[in-house]
């Protein structure tokens, strides 16, 4: 990767980045399905690797065009593992108590049907954004 | 793609379970059922919305319509009105508090979101592997903006106005602390990341650093070119290995792109980041204490002044910043001051990031704006007190930080008035206590620990606090006296008055917290030798209730010292002088006879 030696460049980056011509970020894909798995030291403690692995096999056993990666902590500690699903053109849906059974389900239901399955955590938060 | 084309999501949160959410998710079901709706309308249970006062919740999607207070009764109105006829159902929703008109679109209930991510603007979301995801989220765009367009006066009193109170957990001002720095003139001076973070449930560095580490080194980037520095260090605990492989990498990243290093974004501005480890000494958490650790030298606090801003590592003007901190200033820079400190309250701006644990539903990492009732976050966020116990005490700042009773949950939660009620913001660690824990073992507890911790430099703290736990040890063996009281809050406030650095100035905190606040249980423990709460083993007494003993001698073949005695299918005794209550008895006993005084 080249270096960033100007603000201009690393404007000039991000926007590469956002068209998808960088590595995969929420921001781009439009066809394609997102898993992302909370791996911070807790959430790998309960399991999250396993989870991460299983998707990451299952998805193209299964002929699922999807990015699995990793991310870190997303608060809700009573529910690890956790996980965020983004399927194309829809909001995130993020899924907590994620076990091998339920990770199977959502691949199954949410992820191939767009049904929704038990254990959604609602976002209870605000977000703010840098740019405004 | 879904054969479903409506959702309704049932707040299945431990605290809206318990009023009935399961029977609402049936009569939800049954009503579609009726009206044959049941494959195009699916009904799923979730997590906790944050917002139980307000329990049991149905959101509606796609449409987002939110109704609160359900009751299994509604399920038949919110089909026949909502599902079928599209017609919102006004009665069940949320009344905006400040116009008194129904709300019913989640997207405009902002204030339905206790929560306001800041510093976890992007943990959970990027891959802190990936300089690109924190890139495309805005990442180094406030270093390039500071670089190009600020001079460093103007940064340090773009922090100023922000009102940034260092969130370590003494509350200086981030930007004042920057302006010292930067006025004392020298050829070489630091900027030090304080990531030892050392409080019994605190975890919201390590998330941060190993959820967002970019974030961390663009903003001591952004101190460095302030206070003119151009190296940082980070003083992180060893026992946070993934946090610092993470770290690691995102220096290599930033090196590789030229965001550390020379001549950053051909400025000429040049700063670079190494780390250094901690062994895990809780005092090394002081900044005087941290800057000897990382010379090498023992890990021990010096009086202040001199301060890090005069002379602080190798001798030279050093700035100690928490990692939450840090965090927060590149949205303060792109986002303004003034943003920032239209956040908060008066004398405590911007948001902070707490660690709830203990006996709560919803353990995890919140973030709430400053000012945010501690009723909000137990019992909103937090889901309320776990198995329907009753709420007893929310200890704040770790074994630095003290005790609040229920008079406080209305408290506005800053700087000022925590201490104000006894207790610190600290690092924001909060651990919440139920109707079952003793107050004086709990101030055993974390005594413990300070005294475990102390680096024994300075008498009040190392003699003191040992000679603290050592009266708190007797009074939970019922050895103590009434005036033992007294004895426990005199030492407390010598002990913070005499100690040489903050580990001892308010190691003290939970004791004379939980005296103020449960001096009732305190006396109990003295003057009747008994715990409210059932946990001073030495004060417990193991009875059976001869009307439930059938004589059935189980008890007596489990007790591993032979306490109970009696002939088999007569009631038997336990002899007190000889039972070492270990609960055995109570365990195995089938006709609930065995009971604790």
């Amino acid at each position: 990767m080249s270096k960033i030696t100007s603000l201009a460049d690393l404007i000039k980056r991000r926007e590469e980045i956002e068209k998808g011509t960088g590595t995969l970020n929420a921001t781009n894909p439009e066809n394609i399905v997102q898993v992302k798995v909370a791996m911070a030291t807790c959430g790998i403690a309960s399991g999250a690797k396993t989870i991460m692995e299983f998707f990451s096999e299952q998805l193209e056993r299964r002929n699922v065009a999807a990015v699995v990666t990793q991310t870190g902590c997303m608060g809700y500690c009573y529910a690890e593992p956790t996980i965020e699903v983004k399927l194309p053109r829809e909001e995130p849906v993020v899924f907590g108590f994620v076990d091998l059974k339920r990770a199977d389900q959502i691949i199954e239901k949410y992820i191939k049907a767009g049904e929704l399955v038990d254990g959604i955590i609602p976002v209870n938060y605000q977000t703010i954004d840098l740019k405004a | 793609m879904s054969k479903y084309s409506m959702h309704l999501l049932v707040c299945g949160g431990t605290s809206c379970h318990a009023s009935e959410s399961d029977a609402i998710v049936c009569s939800l079901r049954d009503e579609l059922e009726a009206n044959g709706l049941m494959d195009s309308v699916q009904v799923i249970l979730t997590g906790c919305f944050g917002f139980c006062e307000k329990g049991p919740i149905v959101k509606v999607m796609p449409d987002n319509t939110i109704y609160v207070k359900v009751k299994p009764e509604d399920a038949q109105t919110i089909v026949e009105e909502h599902v079928i006829k599209g017609r919102k159902v006004t009665r069940l929703l949320f009344k905006d508090p400040v116009t008194r008109e129904p709300v019913s679109d989640s997207m405009h209930m902002g204030f339905f979101k206790k929560q306001l991510r800041v510093v976890l603007r992007n943990c959970g979301f990027i891959n802190p592997e990936n300089i690109d995801e924190y890139i495309a989220r805005d990442g180094y765009q406030a270093l390039g903006k500071v670089l190009t367009e600020m001079t460093p006066e103007e940064v340090i009193k773009e922090v100023k106005d922000s009102g940034q109170r260092g969130r370590g957990g003494a509350g200086f001002s981030t930007g004042l602390k920057w302006e010292l720095a930067r006025k004392n003139q020298s050829d070489e001076k630091y900027v030090v990341c304080n990531a030892d973070e050392g409080d019994p449930g605190a975890f919201m560095d390590r998330s941060v650093l190993e959820g967002d580490p970019h974030s961390v080194l663009e903003a001591m980037a952004i101190c460095g070119y302030s206070i003119g520095a151009a190296n940082g260090l980070i003083y992180i605990r060893a026992e946070y290995p993934l946090a610092i492989e993470r770290l690691k990498i995102a220096i290599n990243q930033a090196r590789e792109y030229g965001l550390l290093g020379n001549n950053i974004f051909g400025t000429g501005f040049s700063f670079d980041i190494i780390l250094r480890f901690g062994a895990g000494a809780f005092v090394c958490g002081e900044e005087t204490a941290l800057i000897h650790s990382m010379e090498g030298l023992r890990g021990e606090p010096t009086v202040k002044p001199p301060f890090p801003a005069e002379a602080g590592y190798r001798n030279k003007p050093t700035n100690v910043n928490n990692v939450e901190t840090f965090a927060a200033i590149p949205a303060i820079i792109l986002k303004g001051a003034q943003w920032f400190s239209s956040i908060g309250t008066e004398k405590s701006k911007g948001t902070k990031v707490f660690a709830l644990a203990g006996k709560i539903n919803n353990v995890g990492l919140i973030e709430v704006p400053m000012g945010t009732t501690l009723r909000e976050v137990i019992f909103e966020i937090g889901g309320g007190i776990r198995n329907g116990k009753k709420f007893k005490g929310i200890q704040t700042g770790g074994p630095s930080g003290g005790c609040l009773s229920e008079k406080h949950l209305d408290t506005p939660i800053d700087f000022d008035n925590l201490i104000a009620a006894g207790s610190i913001m600290g690092s924001g660690a909060m651990i919440v206590l139920d109707e079952d824990d003793c107050m004086v073992s709990m101030a055993k507890f974390f005594l413990e620990f300070t005294v475990e911790e102390s680096c024994g430099k300075c008498a009040p703290c190392r003699i003191g606090n040992k000679r603290l736990h050592e009266l708190l040890g007797q009074i939970c063996d019922g050895k103590g006296i009434l005036a033992d009281l007294d004895r426990l809050k005199n030492m407390s406030l010598v002990i913070k008055d005499t100690s040489l650095c903050g580990l001892g100035q308010t190691s003290p905190n939970p004791v004379l917290s939980m005296l103020d606040n449960y001096y009732d249980e305190y006396v109990a423990h003295v003057t009747d030798k008994k715990c409210p709460a059932g946990q001073c083993r030495s004060l417990m007494e193991y009875v059976i209730n001869p009307d439930n003993c059938v004589g059935c001698t189980a008890c007596a073949r489990v007790c591993p010292v032979n306490a109970i005695t009696g002939e088999r299918k007569e009631v038997h005794l336990i002899n007190p002088a000889i039972c070492i209550k270990c609960g055995a008895c109570i365990e195995k006993c089938k006709f609930d006879a065995i009971f604790i005084r």
